[in-house]
């Protein structure tokens, strides 16, 4: 499948527009659930850090630490692309599904088009914009972490911003960056292939959806295993 | 003109079109009839490209389809119109994009040209005011008719209709037979319509062939189709109560215009 992605390219006038249509339904149709989920997750794991920072000898600014570190390591890379499988993988699957058994892929492939490049191209171009919603996710929820710390009185505006600037290890961001962009494929691919060769009527698109979703979410998790083994031990 | 010679299709051990020659003429409206499950679909599939025929071979216009390259094949589709059973209409696409679809991937036609070509046709099938109407906001005739105009907008050579006429009251059914007749004359394609349904039978049967368990049982014209004796044929055409009928009530007819000819002859 992957091979026919790139074989026979859609012409650029017709490509253009679809690309456009999926960044905005892939990726900027996400943000309000990322930002959302971002910031009360970064408040969250403020506050959890707090109330488990009893000893008085380790300083308040290790919450703003904990809540960087969680969040840009694994919270928004990771845990944003689980619920982006939800979001945006159930949509392609059941949207490239329904084309399928409504015949629209058929009527596509009768025309002489390359369905595979006409309908997966343009959301694997789109999502290589997604490192950007993670960069967003990530500024989210450390701000979440602050405002929850700060205006919680967990920690001081000072500490807070002390501790995000400790020991801060650029490797971790491009680390974070490199597997959200993996993530970011694996979320145009994976919906796609299960939309794409699915057989039967509405019902099956359902159950595609909900494969997909559990699929992408398996490999997400085991590949975070993989870059993380490859890269951070 | 399509050629087909001794094509085969199996799925798994299931053999569904077993051997099956003949030619679709250009200009004329040729119909594949056959019950349900005779193996219509799968020669229409085969005969777009979506399945590939275990055996035989399959000619548009002397290019055999098996011996073209990957190239090739997707440029003769280019000359392919296709009206699915559905309609298969983009549901993300109002009727001007859906027919003006095959013009901007195919040709290098720009903005007005693309859109009056596409009003031409929607035109010639009847269907004005309706260009940013959504498939969903429009009737099952109307979007018969949006398909027949994406179908010919970039001039087809070959027109393909599986089932034009299902979920379509008798007098849609009737104009979009009509429509496709007509669309067939006017631009001298070679139309192939894919049917079970004995009014389009009767009405624009200019070839027909008869598949019964994925052989070609019977081959002629409207007119010849009420006059066979082949069994078959005769159960598959008057199954319909209405068709009982009518063929009842003809049978009187020539028993009686029978008796009197004996009548006379005896005075």
């Amino acid at each position: 499948m992957i091979k026919e992605v790139f074989n026979k390219p859609t012409k650029w006038s017709v490509m253009k527009s679809l690309i456009l249509k999926d960044i905005d339904d892939l990726i900027i149709g996400s943000m309000g659930i990322v930002a959302f989920i971002s910031f009360f997750i970064g408040g969250v794991v403020a506050i959890q850090t707090a109330l488990n920072l009893t000893n008085p000898l380790i300083p308040k600014s290790l919450i703003a630490f904990a809540t960087r570190q969680s969040v840009i390591l694994e919270f928004a890379p990771t845990f944003i692309s689980i619920i982006m499988a939800g979001r945006a993988g159930s949509y392609i699957t059941s949207s490239i599904g329904t084309m399928r058994v409504t015949e629209q892929i058929d009527a596509l492939e009768v025309m002489g088009v390359n369905a595979i490049n006409y309908l997966i191209f343009p959301k694997i171009v789109a999502f290589t914009l997604y490192p950007f919603v993670i960069a967003i996710s990530m500024f989210l929820g450390i701000m979440g972490g602050w405002l929850a710390g700060v205006y919680g009185g967990f920690v001081g505006s000072d500490q807070f911003l002390e501790g995000i600037q400790t020991d801060f290890i650029p490797f971790h961001v491009f680390y974070a960056f490199l597997k959200t962009f993996v993530f970011g494929m694996l979320l145009a691919t994976i919906p796609s292939f299960h939309g794409f060769y699915m057989k039967g009527g509405a019902l099956e698109v359902g159950k595609a959806s909900t494969t997909s979703f559990v699929w992408t979410s398996v490999v997400i998790i085991t590949v975070n295993y993989i870059i993380t083994q490859l890269l951070l031990s | 003109m399509i050629e087909i010679k001794d094509i085969e299709k199996s799925f798994g051990d299931t053999k569904v079109l077993k051997g099956i020659s003949t030619t679709f003429e250009t200009g004329k409206t040729n119909l594949i009839i056959g019950r349900s499950g005779s193996g219509k679909t799968v020669m229409i599939k085969t005969l777009l490209g979506i399945h590939a025929p275990d055996k035989g071979s399959i000619s548009f216009d002397g290019r055999i389809y098996s011996k073209l390259t990957r190239d090739e094949k997707r440029s003769l589709r280019t000359e392919i119109g296709m009206v699915f059973q559905g309609s298969a209409l983009f549901d993300s696409m109002n009727v001007e994009d859906n027919v003006a679809f095959p013009l901007k991937m195919f040709t290098n036609k720009r903005g007005r040209e693309i859109k009056d070509r596409v009003n031409e046709v929607l035109e010639r099938v009847n269907l004005v005011d309706a260009n940013y109407k959504f498939p969903n906001e429009i009737s099952g005739g109307m979007q018969k008719r949006v398909a027949i105009a994406r179908a010919i907008v970039n001039n087809p050579k070959y027109l393909f209709c599986d089932e034009p006429n299902s979920g379509l009251d008798p007098e849609t059914s009737i104009l979009i037979d009509e429509l496709i007749q007509e669309i067939t004359r006017e631009y001298d394609i070679t139309t192939v319509i894919n049917t079970h349904d004995m009014n389009s039978v009767l009405q624009i049967g200019e070839k027909i062939i008869f598949l019964k368990n994925g052989i070609k049982e019977w081959e002629g014209t409207n007119e010849q189709i009420l006059e066979t004796r082949n069994k078959s044929i005769v159960e598959f055409v008057y199954s319909s109560e209405l068709f009982k009928k009518v063929r009842e009530s003809l049978l009187e007819e020539d028993e009686e215009e029978r008796k009197q000819d004996l009548n006379i002859k005896e005075e």
